[in-house]
């Protein structure tokens, strides 16, 4: 294997990216054609071997002025200006490590607990991989669509077939959400693709397009509905409860640990930047913060309640998304690095949960925090793990959860203090949750006669919780080497918002008003020139009734107040 | 190759795939007399009528290679338009034969009659397809529609067969005199059928509104009944359950596509100039299909139901591109129709193959854990599912791109928005059916190879692999189809530069 890495050509930086989304389908055929029991060591090769290729981008990835690097684009689908084109950041490039570094380490947690039809199990989980590492790389936003929607069929399946008792509920439900929002999105880059004037699906050509204010909020509401569902924030969680209770371990980790960040994600990547206006706009700011803070006071009450503790896990998932939430639209340097640290601490936390909690179901088949008790005596290693990952994920000192949420609230406190404080209590309440669950899985009386033969973590375990453990303290110890890489994109994306705003605030800006005209065409059908066009020149006097009760398409005159998102005037 | 039109010879070489299915669809009703009842022949005529359609398609080859003609005034076109639909058509007809030659040997329908009319209605499509005359049009349509009533109401041993046959019989004919209606007033108003004529009286504004106001929503209302638009899809569902299954698959695809060939070369051809009357009862036509075709499916517990309204949605889908009405909407018909014949005679090739080339197992509890009873055929099934949801890496998420593309040119966001919400309530149906086949445990009998065995013959499995690999081609480089859809609009509507004559 290693010589067969080495006798790649070229330098790192030019096939790593393309290497780190393909080499897992790779794998996939590779578990195809081989018998179902080695299917997952050859899936975990793989997925290794990806990660350690991956491990290289932290020395090679140069933050430089906080652009695009080692990007590379070929001509995809030329009639639409689609580029098969790929780049990474200071923001994308620890998404992609955390990525490479969850999948074999959830494939290695998966060992024992998925046991049938297993070849399936891991081609899917690899389909996964290309999905979301394709998602966090690509500069083109068709490209970038068609990885995000990507995801979903996977784990779709593994939540389906190899889930709890209501899996078909929580799949369908997971999917059905996810589509609604994510196809709302695809209207509203059509959109922009339309307003940038330029034939291209890049990233520069949508960072140019020029948008009103009120466009902006429009398009603003459809990419924050698609991203605040992966999210979840607070009102639209409600699939997530559901999809990683009933999921399998490993696709309950890949869930919490990657598929929510590619909601943040694309806050930072795209909501921020492409609609600086509408970022900046202060009802906006207020209503993201609001849910923000509802979401983390909201999910740690309701945590603390559930008797079933991978439940009490996914909602703490909840809560440390409006970390994350509040951070973003804090629009400091602070808050949005904050975010970004959450978002891998929580990353690296509740996957490791969620690999505890899937070792408790596989020693004693429930998961509910009565039925155990006094594990600690019994199991010490599992124990000690099993506590520095909830200290991690309440946000202890010492911890990644700590910087994540520290920097995220003193950056909120910078501009809406109010906000940071009552924010803070939330990490309050998630010691309330945390800490009960802990002591009832871990101390109290070792009173249940099967909890005395719970056997400790095996070699195996250990291998999966170790690096997780590890990055814990890491990241809580010494942040700098992290904070360092992502300042100059997170910088980057700020300046991004203020020049933009200030741009959307010159009258000048191109007001919508051109495109309110629907349904106009662009070219005339009958080219006889332009006066015998009748749409272009169409008023709406000379419109049939029937389209004037149209609330969609009717060439209203401009200052008619627009009826949904597309209907712009 | 330049045709003069003045050339009766020249007239037969513009029509020569036409003329070519027309003598082998001939040939193939002699052999099936001659033959007589005695088994075992069924497949070789299948056959034969495939070789018909392989030198129909060499001749549409031959005319796609740069064949042009001399002006632009004939009644059958001879454009890139045309030629595109021809291809969707002898994919659709081609692909159906082959999922018939089981179905047929099976059920011991008259394979003579059965696989000449389909060839006849082939041509009936074709006609469509190329006429530039709105007259021309009726003919076509008709002898589609004859032939088809007859294939739906094929099975003359089962009664829901012979209901569904006389059912679309009455409601088709019904329609038909809406359209020649339609046609007539449409005459009278612009003194031409001609479609070019038509165009630019209408352009004119030559022709009165009292005639033409009328003349158009007839019009509407014949074709939005053949491709089964709400509210004229009344038939839709129980013609589609009714019919022998092949038939069924031949219908949702390569009749639908043909009514739309018509149907936009009718209103965004010859009706531009009035696109402003038209293009608000489009607009309806189309939020309201893919509304309730969408919503009514998702209650469907049978598979060939189900897919039957979901044809409606999609017909829903298709609207859309009409009401955008420019040139990357047209290719984006086009491109559509050819990806959803594909994938929707793929998915039927799987729904007669569950039911053992019979009518039997269509309820979705038969699908029960058949995937993976047969893995492969239960990843193709999904791969069909995904792309008629339209999900990206599929060819159908670039047709219903494509479709959005074009919706978008011509700013209709409120339309684009009501297709992609409705795209996610048929994810519930369509995933419903991958759910069945990958998440439940298939039933103790069926497991031991019971009712659920799924006979499928090789033939079969050849339009399985074609079809996937299409969907998939088109889903992963789509870059070629779509210009070559692209292509074939070109001209389609600026023909004004030319002599136009009247009739």
């Amino acid at each position: 294997m290693t010589s067969f890495v080495a006798s790649i050509p070229g330098l790192y930086e030019d096939w790593i990216l393309h290497a780190l989304v393909w080499l897992p389908v790779v794998g996939l055929v590779h578990v195809l054609a081989t018998p179902g029991e080695r299917s997952k060591v050859i899936a975990f090769r793989w997925s290794g071997l990806v990660f350690i290729l991956s491990v290289g981008l932290w020395w090679a990835f140069d933050p430089g002025n906080g652009g695009f690097a080692f990007e590379s684009s070929v001509p995809w689908i030329e009639a639409w200006g689609v580029n098969y084109s790929l780049g990474i950041d200071g923001i994308s490039v620890f998404m992609v490590i955390l990525t490479t570094l969850t999948t074999p380490i959830a494939i290695l947690g998966s060992f024992n607990y998925i046991r049938k039809r297993r070849k399936a199990f891991y081609a899917l989980m690899l389909l996964l991989q290309t999905g979301v590492t394709g998602v966090f790389l690509a500069t083109d936003i068709f490209l970038f669509y068609v990885f995000f929607e990507l995801t979903l069929v996977p784990m779709y399946f593994i939540v389906g077939i190899w889930g709890g008792e209501r899996r078909i509920y929580a799949a369908v439900k997971f999917f059905l959400y996810t589509a609604v929002g994510s196809l709302l999105m695809l209207v509203a880059i059509l959109y922009m693709y339309f307003s940038s004037g330029v034939d291209s699906f890049s990233y520069e050509a949508f960072l140019n397009a020029d948008l009103s204010l009120r466009e902006q909020l429009w398009l603003f509401a459809a990419f924050a509905l698609a991203f605040g569902i992966k999210v979840p924030i607070f009102p639209l969680h409600t699939w997530l409860p559901d999809a990683h209770v009933e999921a399998p371990t490993p696709g309950s980790v890949i869930l919490a640990s990657l598929l929510l960040k590619m909601g943040t994600y694309g806050f930072l990547r795209f909501l921020l930047p492409f609609f600086p206006g509408a970022a900046q706009h202060s009802t906006v700011v207020t209503v993201m913060l609001v849910v923000g803070v509802a979401g983390i006071i909201y999910a740690a009450w309701v945590a603390a309640v559930q008797p079933d503790a991978k439940k009490l896990v996914a909602y703490t998932s909840v809560a440390h998304m409006g970390f994350v939430v509040i951070g973003v639209f804090a629009l400091t340097v602070n808050g949005l690095q904050g975010g970004l640290v959450v978002m891998i601490s929580h990353g690296v936390s509740t996957g490791a949960l969620f690999l505890l909690l899937g070792m408790m179901y596989e020693r004693r088949h429930t998961r509910l925090i009565d039925d155990f008790g006094g594990i600690g005596r019994v199991a010490p290693l599992f124990a000690t793990a099993f506590v520095i990952t909830a200290l991690a994920s309440i946000g202890l000192p010492g911890t990644s959860g700590f910087i994540g949420e520290f920097l995220a609230l003193i950056g909120t406190f910078e501009t809406h203090a109010v906000v940071a404080i009552i924010a803070a209590t939330g990490v309050i309440f998630a010691a309330y949750y945390m800490l009960p669950m802990v002591q009832r899985v871990l101390f109290n009386e070792l009173d249940k006669e099967e909890n005395r033969n719970f056997s400790d973590l095996s070699r195996r375990e250990m291998w999966v919780l170790g690096p997780l453990v590890a990055l814990m303290i890491w990241i809580g110890v010494q942040p700098g080497p992290f904070l360092e890489r992502m300042e100059p994109s997170v910088q980057a994306v700020l300046e991004r918002v203020e020049e933009g705003a200030m741009a959307a605030a010159e009258p000048g800006a191109i007001d919508g008003s051109e495109l309110a005209n629907a349904p106009e065409r662009a070219l005339p059908l009958v080219d006889t020139g332009p006066s015998s066009d009748p749409h272009a020149t169409s008023a709406p006097a000379t419109t049939p009734a029937p389209a004037a009760q149209s609330p969609a398409a009717t060439p209203s005159p401009a200052p008619t107040p627009p009826t949904t998102p597309g209907g712009e005037s | 190759m330049l045709l003069d039109y003045s050339s009766s010879f020249h007239y037969v070489l513009a029509l020569l795939p036409e003329v070519v299915i027309s003598v082998g669809g001939m040939l193939v009703l002699i052999m099936g007399v001659v033959r007589g009842r005695e088994g075992g022949h069924s497949a070789e005529l299948g056959w034969i009528s495939l070789a018909v359609l392989a030198v129909a398609a060499v001749a549409n080859g031959w005319l796609y290679s740069g064949v042009s003609e001399s002006g632009a005034t004939a009644m059958f076109a001879l454009d890139g338009f045309r030629l595109f639909a021809n291809w969707v058509f002898l994919i659709g007809a081609a692909f159906s034969i082959v999922i018939s030659l089981a179905y047929v040997d099976r059920q011991r329908l008259q394979a003579g009659e059965y696989y000449s009319l389909i060839l006849f209605a082939t041509i009936g499509m074709m006609v469509m397809a190329a006429a530039r005359d709105l007259m021309v049009i009726f003919l076509g349509l008709e002898l589609m529609s004859i032939a088809v009533y007859a294939l739906v109401g094929f099975n003359r041993r089962d009664r829901r067969s012979a209901e569904a046959g006389l059912k679309y019989f009455l409601l088709g004919a019904f329609a038909s005199g809406f359209l020649l209606f339609g046609i007539a007033l449409v005459y009278g108003a612009t003194g031409s059928a001609n479609i070019h004529a038509v165009a630019v009286a209408v352009q004119d504004g030559a022709a009165p509104a009292a005639l033409m106001v009328p003349g158009v929503a007839l019009l509407a209302i014949g074709l939005a009944f053949k491709v089964a638009v709400v509210p004229f899809h009344m038939w839709t569902p129980d013609v589609y359950e009714g019919a022998p299954t092949p038939v069924t698959a031949f219908m949702a695809a390569a009749v639908k596509a043909a009514a739309f060939a018509a149907f936009l070369r009718v209103f965004v051809v010859g009706l531009d100039g009035v696109y402003n009357q038209w293009w608000s009862i489009l607009w309806w036509l189309a939020a309201i299909t893919m509304v309730a075709g969408n919503v009514i499916a998702l209650v469907q517990s049978s598979v060939k139901r189900m897919l039957a309204y979901s044809s409606i949605a999609h017909g829903g889908y298709l609207l859309v591109a009409l009401v955008a009405a420019n040139d990357t909407a047209a290719a984006a018909l086009l491109f559509y129709l050819l990806i959803y014949t594909v994938m929707n005679i793929g998915a039927f090739a799987i729904v007669i193959s569950v039911g053992n080339q019979s009518e039997e197992n269509m309820s979705i509890e038969s699908y029960a854990g058949f995937g993976w009873r047969k893995p492969v055929m239960g990843v193709f099934m999904t791969i069909f599912l995904l792309s008629l949801a339209g999900f990206p890496g599929t060819a159908g998420f670039i047709a219903k791109y494509n479709l959005l593309l074009g919706a978008a040119e011509s700013r209709l966001w409120v339309l684009s928005v009501i297709l992609v919400l409705t795209t996610v309530v048929s994810y519930w149906y369509y995933l419903r059916v991958a759910w069945y086949m990958w998440m439940k445990e298939a039933p103790e009998e069926a497991a031991a190879g019971g009712p659920a065995h799924a006979l499928t013959p090789f033939a079969t499995h050849v339009v399985l692999f074609v079809s996937v690999g299409l969907i998939l081609l088109g889903g992963i480089f789509p870059g070629a189809l779509l210009e070559m859809a692209a292509d074939s609009v070109v001209g389609l509507r600026d023909f004004m530069a030319g002599p136009v004559a009247g009739n």
